[in-house]
């Protein structure tokens, strides 16, 4: 689905010779044999490593979740649905999927539209491109550890130039990563500054696959830049914004590395997102059951915004 | 911004040829763009430059209740030559580099070969192979951390590159992304090879990848960077010091300078500095790179 528009960008060679390619007439019995062993020997590797570190985790997860299993070695056997129970009764799980949840929706908005104003600047036609490239991408070439010292420093309370900058304005300063109802507008705008590139890329090159005969013909019949956006880039777009904004809000979902460097879910846990929750359960209070039986409550969270982006993406291309 | 009755084109000769051409002429709506553009690219820069302005002064200007990007005693490079000194920024840097490069390496060669396999080879249980890697994308590296956390455990590779590297290889979205790209090579390229008896391995690797060198390259910058950056799971694999990866060890010496603002700033600096020279070098692959299998998905 998605990646029908990467390959369609990486070479311009159309799709025919796949379709067409001679069908052998008469296959032996032996060539099959050995279509299926190279097939199966070329797959090999990969299927190695995918059994062993994905299909073999993911399942023994589901074990773990069913057990008492805990880094202390307390108590291994099978406990059925207890934790699963457990958890949906734990006001804490609850409250940090409130947040995953809270800063999804107000950090996938300012994330899209911020890319697509970035996007559509340039693709106005503005001279040194490379250098507007580099400064609205270059973040996103940072470990979240470097974004989160850099926004830490600026967010300090006292020494930090945010601060100073609001009362130079003669505005109230603000306790960015101190105050439970601004903490996570704070680390919202530090994800909006390191990851906001990379949706402005995508969109950037959406923008330039757009055949130029559209404009010409808009511009023919008299239609203005600012029309031409509304008319034609913006509805050319729908299919890039549909698929960023779905991927926006299952990496939004996945929030952990900047709270848990900036916040430490605080304060008083009005940051910690579910992951956290995850995380700390496991490798802090050492329930390695419990902490699986999260995880998988998150999976299905996961796994149901995955199936919408699927109808969804399906109902437009029908 | 632009104002449509400004920016109204002058009528043109109408050979498409002629309209291709990028208009140099700055109309007023460019210019707005342009003035919005660069407003844009200075707030972006901003934490940028007052990292640098802070690594570049000394500790008791840094904390000077004063805020300022021109320091009363100086600007000095002593926060560096202390990181320098007493930190680990180069094993670091070591770590992640070679990390991040096995990681690479393992999942070009893997998802190369099984998405060859997909696209030109027909064998039994393909499509159920193919259906798995594409129902495996939606799973969630952070649901993985429990269950793997003790798989490594129980390997005895907690503590090891190894427990960093392995089960980062596995990107299933990749796998789709080659296999689309090998799709569209024309078959007849490889048919003269089967007549002359050809492998499919010497096919794969003398016909195949050199024409794919493009998705090659993008994937291998997608995963890079990804591997390069990734915190969580390095952060969970890794205890000892002497293996931590530079995102992970930059998160140790917030407790070990304290309050010392100007080498916290120049440890970031200095572990931001490698991609981003990089990228000074190859922008247009990568931009490229990142636009080929971003939608792909992560």
């Amino acid at each position: 689905m998605s990646s029908s528009l990467a390959s369609r960008r990486s070479t311009g060679q159309p799709d025919i010779a796949a379709a067409t390619q001679p069908q052998p007439t008469r296959r032996t019995s032996q060539s099959r044999t050995r279509s299926n062993l190279s097939g199966w020997a070329f797959a090999t590797p990969f299927l190695v490593f995918f059994l062993v570190f994905l299909v073999w985790p993911i399942l023994y997860g589901i074990y773990m979740s069913l057990t008492g299993k805990s880094l202390t070695g307390a108590n291994d056997s099978l406990i059925g649905f207890a934790n699963y129970a457990e958890a949906l009764a734990d006001a804490d799980m609850w409250r940090s999927l409130g947040n995953t949840f809270y800063f999804t929706v107000i950090s996938t908005v300012p994330l899209v539209l911020v890319a697509l104003v970035m996007a559509a600047l340039l693709n106005v036609g503005l001279p040194a491109q490379w250098l507007w490239r580099l400064s609205y991408f270059a973040p996103y070439l940072l470990a979240s550890t470097v974004v989160s010292l850099f926004f830490t420093w600026m967010y300090n309370p006292q020494l930090g130039l945010i601060n100073d900058f609001l009362s130079k304005m003669g505005l109230p300063k603000v306790a960015w990563l101190n105050d439970p109802n601004v903490a996570m507008w704070a680390i919202v705008i530090a994800t909006l500054w390191w990851t906001v590139g990379f949706n402005f890329l995508l969109y950037l090159a959406a923008m330039q696959n757009i055949p130029a005969q559209h404009y010409e013909a808009a511009s023919l019949d008299g239609a203005g830049a600012w029309r031409q956006f509304f008319s034609i880039t913006l509805p050319q777009l729908t299919p890039t914004t549909v698929m960023i904004v779905l991927l926006q809000i299952l990496a939004s979902m996945k929030i952990f590395d900047q709270v848990y460097q900036m916040t430490a879910g605080g304060p008083g846990g009005s940051t910690r997102p579910v992951v956290q929750y995850i995380f700390e359960t496991g490798f802090t209070g050492y329930r390695l059951g419990y902490s699986a039986a999260i995880s998988y409550i998150f999976f299905g969270l996961i796994v149901l915004v995955s199936v919408m982006q699927f109808v969804i993406t399906r109902r437009r291309s029908a | 911004m632009a104002i449509p009755t400004l920016t109204r084109p002058t009528p043109r000769t109408n050979t498409s040829q002629e309209a291709r051409k990028p208009r140099k002429k700055m109309t007023a709506g460019k210019i707005a763009a342009l003035v919005v553009a660069a407003f844009i690219a200075v707030l972006w820069m901003i934490p940028f430059a007052w990292a640098t302005a802070t690594a570049f002064k000394t500790e008791t200007d840094a904390a000077a209740p004063k805020v300022s990007w021109m320091p009363p005693s100086g600007f000095t490079a002593e926060a560096f030559v202390k990181v320098f000194q007493d930190g680990n920024i180069p094993l670091w840097t070591w770590n992640s580099f070679y990390t991040s490069a096995a990681i690479t390496a393992i999942t070009l060669v893997i998802s190369a070969l099984v998405a060859y396999a997909l696209s030109r080879i027909d064998f039994k249980g393909k499509k159920v192979l193919m259906t798995v890697i594409i129902a495996s994308i939606i799973i969630p590296p952070p649901v993985l951390i429990i269950p793997l956390f003790y798989q490594m455990l129980a390997l005895h590779l907690i503590d090891t590159s190894w427990a960093i590297i392995l089960p980062q290889v596995i990107h299933p979205a990749m796998v789709f992304v080659l296999k689309k790209f090998f799709d569209q090579i024309p078959r007849e390229l490889e048919e003269a090879a089967v007549m002359d008896g050809a492998s499919r391995l010497r096919i794969f690797t003398q016909i195949i990848l050199p024409l794919s060198q493009p998705i090659l390259a993008a994937v291998a910058i997608f995963v890079f960077i990804g591997a390069w950056n990734n915190f969580l799971w390095p952060f969970i694999a890794t205890n000892d010091g002497g293996l931590l990866t530079l995102p992970v060890g930059l998160q140790t010496i917030k407790s070990a300078y304290g309050i010392q603002y100007a080498q916290n700033m120049a440890s970031a600096l200095l572990a931001a500095l490698p991609l981003i020279l990089v990228f000074l070098f190859f922008q247009r692959q990568i931009i490229k790179g990142v636009a080929t299998t971003g939608l792909a998905g992560t």
